[in-house]
């Protein structure tokens, strides 16, 4: 029943969504307010029937109802609660349907929180959303229904990759598709404003909440997957320059350009076609990651194999969207009008060179992602990309960027002077001198580029902070005085200032972790003890556990640092008998930012255990750096002008006005 | 500066920006991409010692020798061929011999694939898409594999390998 129920709550949600997609903009062509309003009621009615589905699965699988395939495939009757519930998106049906629940959500949020907007932008916004939703419920409907029955029901499931079953399922996909999908709500506005024909500030200003957001999950998604891979993952690697972690890092490239293009759209109504290109580019690139991972079209050693009916499908969804939007796109964009003036020095232009600079870096992870794939289908021959190629050209291209960062947001709009910038960057030069001449003269070993990375990164760090020293007049003034400016400041730019030192911080954990990193790799008896970077590791003994669904080994390690005994560490390596698998849990000990980290390897038969420990010095900085950067998305998002007051929209007559 | 002057220098820099990002591309398309190969295409093609490729193919059963500090032998085979392949430190979770695997590395001069990385299949069912397309194009498809493609598990991070 509860499968069935959950099938026909999506079958009307489909319906719905054709509503959706249709009536609603019809209105607004007619400038009819009641059928424009349909809009708002139908994406509230989607949003309850898609949650009615995602519940019905969940439900199912918590019930460990195996008559239902993806139940069967996916879970077993042994398995934890919380990776019951979190099973439900592991496996690709379940995936898409917390795909399509999140862009009901976004949806929904529109439809309530969108009253201050111009009826016929929200028809027309909400309308796109409805045809985004359309594509996707008939993608699910008829490749992927999680809730197909098995004729023969078995008495037991075929469990969860045990890779999954971690916490890690629980936060990285939906964080990840909060992002993701969240990036529709700018793709729908931008689509109504090419509809419309106009296009103005108080647009950027309802678009760029929205953007934040989603930036902001995507931006903790991807840290918290990179997180995932280096514990889960037993070789404690964060980054792989996988094409499926590409898929991801495009759309958050494109999205961090959108998120900065609109500011100039919202403070100087310039950049307008600018910043609606990188708005479809951006939500292009969520549909063409979700192709990527849902379609197993790459090589990839997250290789997802899925039959061909899908992967054509999602092509097609791709084909239309990104393909329909750029011809729309091509269509009105000359009707735009453009915006104010700005000299190549200005906050603009810095701006303008950011977004040169992200979206020339998204392209080269966009060419290193599908290149092997043009490859092999036009040749035939088989190449794998990898960090080597992203090291020679992502890296160059971020430098420029990192260089410039801390310039911008000291630049004056319209008119900058870079004298007088530099000269107030003063202070953060000095500082990365010094920092530069400490490191090359304490460092051992490893890259000469590694001191002067660093020390751009504190350049970069001490620029963000010099920005809101300089505002509130830090040493100008009094302290209380400075101190009470300081509060004063709009929280945005407090938000700017900790995403600033977010992307600097995380740049000191890559540096270091990469350059001074250490590595053991050695067969250790019980008794043995082994030496890593001034720690002393003894492999006390070996036990055996029985947990819910699998076997466990622990080896207990004893580490001491001269001579102190400083904790105790438990890796292990689990075989689940169910899928035949074993997986290794890595133990991490934390010291300060730095980290110790063990994983198990075979053990030999006399007894050896083969392990590989390493030390990582400021390994976590690399994770700081995007929760720093979240952190100042979420103070720029309670920003008072994002808050108070509906903003207007430039003063001629809405809907009056033939598009220019 | 005229309006006309500003747009100039933005599409300059713009262009610029762009040419040095092609540079970029170019020079590492040319330097850091690795070819795929079985056993069978690096007898035919007689690829040079030194030079990196991933091999791709079944671990043949038996063939598995575990040496002094961690260093290991197996043979890679595809049906028709068979490489020797070395490699030193620890195998993924996944390996497993009579299974599909991938390994980095080049030949030596004795003609054996010297690995620094291993990439293993990531359960049961599935094989690597590379040992999975090569195998079915030489027909040593084994037909259980086929299978595989209804078997997918989560956007996640299936697969493992181990590398040094």
């Amino acid at each position: 029943m509860i499968a069935e129920a959950g099938h026909y709550a999506l079958v009307l949600a489909l319906a719905l969504a054709l509503i959706q997609s249709t009536v609603p903009m019809i209105g607004a062509r007619l400038r009819d307010p009641v059928l424009m309003n349909v809009a708002r009621s139908t994406a509230l009615a989607q949003l309850l029937f898609v949650g009615l589905s995602f519940g019905a699965l969940v439900l199912l699988h918590v019930m460990s109802d195996f008559s239902v395939a993806n139940v069967y495939e996916n879970s077993h009757s042994l398995k934890p609660l919380i990776y019951k519930i979190t099973g439900v998106w592991g496996n690709h049906e379940g995936s898409m349907l917390l795909w399509v629940s999140i862009l009901a959500l976004f949806g929904g949020l529109v439809a309530v929180f969108g009253n201050n907007l111009p009826l016929s932008l929200r028809a027309n916004a909400l309308g796109v959303q409805g045809w985004v939703s359309t594509a996707f419920y008939l993608f699910i409907l008829l490749t992927s229904n999680p809730f197909l029955r098995l004729a023969n029901p078995p008495l037991e499931g075929r469990d969860l990759n045990p890779v999954l079953q971690d916490p890690g399922l629980a936060i990285h996909p939906p964080m990840l598709y909060l992002g993701y999908v969240g990036f529709s709500i700018s793709f729908s506005f931008a689509i109504a404003a090419l509809i419309e024909g106009r296009i103005d500030a108080a647009w950027a200003r309802w678009v760029r909440p929205w953007t934040l957001m989603a930036w902001m999950f995507l931006t903790l998604g991807i840290a918290m997957g990179s997180y995932w891979a280096y514990y889960e993952l037993g070789w404690g690697g964060w980054w792989f320059w996988d094409p499926v972690e590409n898929a991801s890092l495009m759309p958050w490239l494109a999205g961090t350009a959108l998120l900065h293009s609109a500011v100039v759209m919202e403070k100087r109504n310039a950049l307008k076609v600018w910043t609606v290109l990188l708005a479809i580019l951006t939500f292009s690139l969520s549909l063409l990651g979700t192709f990527l991972v849902r379609s197993g079209v790459l090589t990839s050693v997250h290789a997802f194999a899925t039959d061909p009916t899908r992967g054509v499908f999602i092509l097609l969804i791709l084909c239309v969207f990104i393909g329909g939007s750029l011809s729309l796109y091509a269509w009105r964009a000359s009707s735009l009008k453009q915006g104010g003036l700005f000299a190549p020095i200005s906050r603009e232009g810095a701006l303008v060179l950011n977004n040169l600079l992200l979206t020339t870096a998204c392209a080269t992870v966009f060419i290193g992602t599908l290149y092997p794939l043009g490859l092999e289908v036009l040749t035939g021959e088989r190449i794998s990309v990898g960090a080597p190629f992203f090291n020679l050209t992502f890296a160059p291209l971020f430098l420029p960027l990192l260089l410039a960062l801390p310039f911008g947001p000291l630049l004056a709009w319209k008119r900058g002077d870079l004298v007088g910038a530099a000269q107030r960057l003063y202070a953060a030069g000095i500082v990365a001198l010094v920092s530069i001449a400490v490191l090359w003269a304490w460092a051992r070993g490893g890259s000469a580029f590694a001191p002067l990375a660093i020390g751009l990164a504190v350049f970069v760090i001490v620029g963000a902070v010099t920005d809101i020293a300089e505002r509130s007049m830090m040493f100008r003034v009094p302290l209380p005085i400075a101190l009470r400016r300081a509060r004063g400041l709009p929280r945005a730019s407090w938000g700017t200032m900790f995403a600033h030192v977010g992307v600097g911080v995380a740049l000191i954990g890559i540096v270091c972790e990469t350059t001074w990193n250490t590595e053991l790799i050695s067969t250790l008896k019980p008794g043995d003890v082994a030496r890593v970077a001034g720690y002393e590791l003894k492999l006390d003994n070996v036990s055996q556990r029985q947990g819910p669904n699998f076997g466990e080994m622990l080896a207990h390690f004893t580490v001491s640092e001269g001579g102190n005994v400083i904790g105790t560490m438990t890796p292990s390596k689990r075989s689940f008998t169910t899928r035949a698998m074993s997986t290794t849990e890595a133990a991490l000990m934390s010291r300060g930012v730095s980290q110790l980290y063990i994983s198990l390897g075979d053990t030999a038969a006399s007894g050896a255990i083969a392990v590989r420990i390493y030390h990582k010095p400021m390994v976590l900085l690399i994770w700081f750096g995007p929760l720093l950067m979240a952190f100042g998305g979420l103070l720029s998002l309670s920003d008072r002008r994002l808050r108070v007051g509906a903003p207007k929209p430039a003063k001629a007559a809405r809907g009056l006005q033939p598009a220019e | 500066m005229t309006r006309k002057q500003r747009r100039l220098t933005m599409i300059g820099g713009s262009l610029l920006v762009l040419g040095i990002a092609i540079a970029l591309v170019l020079n590492a398309l040319r330097d850091s991409i690795v070819f795929f190969s079985t056993p069978q295409m690096v007898a035919e093609k007689h690829i040079p010692a030194g030079k990196r490729f991933r091999l791709g193919g079944l671990v043949e059963p038996g063939s598995l020798k575990r040496g002094d500090h961690m260093a290991v032998t197996f043979t890679i085979a595809d049906g028709s061929n068979a490489l020797e392949v070395a490699y030193k430190g620890i195998l993924p979770d996944l390996f497993r011999e009579g299974q599909g695997v991938v390994a980095e590395g080049a030949l030596d001069g004795h003609g054996v694939f010297k690995a620094d990385t291993v990439l293993a299949k990531h359960d049961e069912t599935y094989m690597p898409k590379d040992v999975a397309d090569a195998l079915k194009k030489q027909g040593h498809w084994k037909d259980d594999y086929e299978k595989a493609g209804k078997k997918p598990d989560g956007g996640a991070r299936p697969m493992q390998g181990a590398s040094r």
